[in-house]
């Protein structure tokens, strides 16, 4: 009978990802109510090292495919590693991160063990002994709880909705390696380059301070009009001030002022920090689609009836231009 | 180039949901139904192939029959043809389900270039291309951001974003692309080719004709069951802050960073 909960890890040249923290930790929370084990399944090229970490992280057994030909994500090599390993094992629930490789492997991995997926999942519940998983539709508007049929029930967890615990380095895990056998041919799709900004992405970032249109036009000395992106310094400074990142809405990636990395929404990415500070985004609910997983919102924007203002915690009414150099002074003064 | 658009009717972005009587599904009264943002953006795409390239664009959906008027705006925008899958037994298809439907057709057809959104808007399941190029054993490229035909049209790059990074893929043709989030900006459809498009073929199709046994999909062979659908909790109105100038209200949001969010 199908038992255990597995996660399948993820990381990039050579580090675990932040959301692998995240879904272990709560893969670990299902498998000691299930008084079942937890596994991880590892891949890529010379990461056997990493094994260790995810041991930390609560899993009791590491399955580790270290090759050459893994170094890089591919569905056409990864899927059949993953899917064999489910096959020969039996897990009862599949967990992994909603990031962009796990969500391809997922839905790969799903056609190819002809079992269910429910993606994007905020929320899982245990009734007898099954996975009830809690998922965003609608653009946050509405949510689904689906039970998948097939085993493994295979799920992907939103990054930063599932909060990492604290590693125990006392622990470990058993490591079993994984031999892989590739077959070249069956690699039809190539990554031809892969390269890294090094800038922490909206979806793994705790605090987001994000810019709309508003940051477009200055009211205030010293700002450009004529090349809006400029502008986004202040916006850096403070985001890099509380350790997190900068964001944007669609207008301001379709204009080009920030890279369409940073667009949050229904139509590009869903995020939920601890804190998203919105400057100069009147609040559309394509936006909000993106935001409404965020524990705290605060909002500046010169309209008192922006309708960012009812989605936030705290507003304040006034002139970006002044309340963000503002406010990075002041959360100076706090840090001390 | 035989180019495919899968394209799925999903309700106005700006639509208010509420649950329907089974209690898993929205209310559909007052939904104003539009074509997916992502697979407009795949006709718009399609058809700057089809100028560069020449060919063909089919725009292909399973829905009930109000999906014709996302076809007859996909064709608007300047697709040849389109094939509807309309049969009861379809609905509340997983997205396994879809696949399979989507897959039997476009195996009947020829094809290169399959397009799929990114995501829907609704379901939001982001599975179904991937899990059609499964099904009909062709290469998938993940959301591109930048496409690239080869000179020899046998062969498709894209640019796709990683979290922290950006890829460039390539694969051979036939393949099935997802549309990824500012690959293009899909064209207004004009008033000729709205036109045109009441005259373009719409092709409507039953399981039956496809060969599916009506078993394998809709709601009883979805392999991930809907148990309920809720809304989220009513949200307390936000506190503006409040101060006589813009330090003092500066200071007082920082104050909460520190005491509330305790980021700091
Ligand atoms: C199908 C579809 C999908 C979409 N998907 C997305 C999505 O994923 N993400 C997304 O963001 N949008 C999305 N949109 C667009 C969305 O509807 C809005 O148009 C967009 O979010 C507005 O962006 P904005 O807030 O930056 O700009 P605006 O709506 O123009 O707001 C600018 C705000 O800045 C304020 N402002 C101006 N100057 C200042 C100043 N000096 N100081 C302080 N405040 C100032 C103004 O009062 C205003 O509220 C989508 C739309 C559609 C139809
Ligand atoms: N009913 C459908 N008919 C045609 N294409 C669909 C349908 N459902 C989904 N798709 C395609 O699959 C993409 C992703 O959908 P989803 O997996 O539901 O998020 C959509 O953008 C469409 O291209």
């Amino acid at each position: 009978m199908a038992k255990d909960v597995w996660v399948v890890a993820e990381q990039r040249a050579g580090e675990i990802k932040k959301i692998t923290f995240e879904v272990l930790t709560e893969a670990r929370r299902l498998a000691d109510q299930l008084g079942e084990q937890m596994c991880a399944v590892l891949l890529g090229s010379g990461i056997g090292g990493l094994a260790n970490t995810l041991a930390h992280y609560g899993a009791n057994k590491v399955f580790v495919a270290d090759d050459p030909n893994l170094e890089k994500y591919t569905a056409d090599a990864y899927t059949p590693i993953v899917a064999d390993l489910v096959k020969t094992h039996e897990p009862s629930i599949l967990l992994m991160g909603a990031t962009s490789q796990s969500k391809d492997l997922s839905s790969k991995l799903a056609a190819k063990l002809d079992i269910g997926l429910a993606n994007d999942c905020v929320e899982f519940n245990l009734q007898d002994g099954v996975l009830v998983a809690k998922r965003p539709v609608y653009g946050m508007k509405a949510f689904l709880e689906v039970v998948c049929e097939t085993r493994p029930q295979m799920a992907t967890c939103r990054p930063g909705v599932f909060k990492a615990a604290p590693p125990d380095e006392s622990k470990t895990a058993e490591v079993v390696n994984v031999d892989v056998k590739l077959d070249p041919a069956a690699l039809k799709t190539k990554v031809l380059d892969m390269t890294l900004t090094g800038k922490m992405d909206v979806t793994e970032a705790d605090i987001i301070v994000s810019g709309g249109m508003g940051m477009g036009t200055p009211r205030v000395e010293g700002f450009s009009k004529d090349k809006p992106a400029e502008n986004f310094y202040i916006l850096e400074n403070l985001a890099e001030l509380l350790g997190g990142t900068t964001g944007c809405t669609r207008l301001v990636a379709d204009a080009g002022w920030r890279p369409g990395s940073e667009h949050i929404g229904l139509t590009g990415k869903q995020v939920a920090p601890t804190l998203y500070i919105a400057c100069g985004i009147s609040g559309a609910i394509q936006h909000l689609a993106g935001i409404a997983a965020s524990k705290y919102v605060a909002a500046v924007n010169i309209d008192p009836e922006a309708p960012i203002f009812k989605r936030a915690d705290w507003g304040i009414v006034g002139d970006l231009f002044k309340v963000v150099p503002a406010l990075t002074e002041e959360v100076k003064k706090v840090k001390g | 180039m035989e180019i495919v658009v899968c394209a799925k009717q999903v309700p106005d972005t700006e639509s208010f949901i509420k649950v329907g009587p089974d209690g898993k599904s929205i209310d559909t009264t007052g939904i104003k139904w539009v074509l997916n943002f992502f697979d407009e953006s795949g006709v718009e795409e399609a058809l700057r192939i089809k100028e560069k390239v020449g060919g063909t664009i089919t725009v292909l959906s399973v829905g009930p029959q109000r999906t014709v008027e996302a076809l007859r705006q996909g064709m608007a925008m300047g697709a040849d043809k389109s094939i509807l899958v309309d049969d009861p037994t379809a609905e509340g298809s997983d997205p396994a389900g879809i696949a399979k439907i989507l897959a039997a057709v476009i195996k009947g057809i020829p094809h290169d270039i399959i397009f799929c959104g990114f995501r829907t808007t609704d379901d939001e399941s982001s599975q179904v291309g991937l899990m059609l190029a499964e099904q009909l054993g062709i290469p998938h490229l993940p959301p591109a951001i930048k496409l690239e035909i080869s000179g020899d049209q046998k062969a498709v790059k894209v640019e796709s974003g990683v979290e922290g990074g950006m890829l460039t893929l390539e694969a051979p043709l036939p393949a099935v692309i997802t549309v990824g989030r500012g690959l293009n900006e899909p064209r207004m459809a004009s008033l000729p080719g709205i036109m045109k498009a009441k005259k373009k073929p719409i092709d409507t199709k039953k399981l039956a004709d496809l060969g599916i046994d009506p078993a394998t999909v809709g709601a009883a062979a979805a392999k991930v069951k809907i148990q309920n659908m809720t809304l989220p909790p009513e949200r307390k109105a936000g506190q503006i802050i409040e101060g006589a100038s813009v330090q003092e209200k500066a200071a007082k949001l920082a104050q909460l960073f520190k005491e509330e969010v305790k980021i700091l």
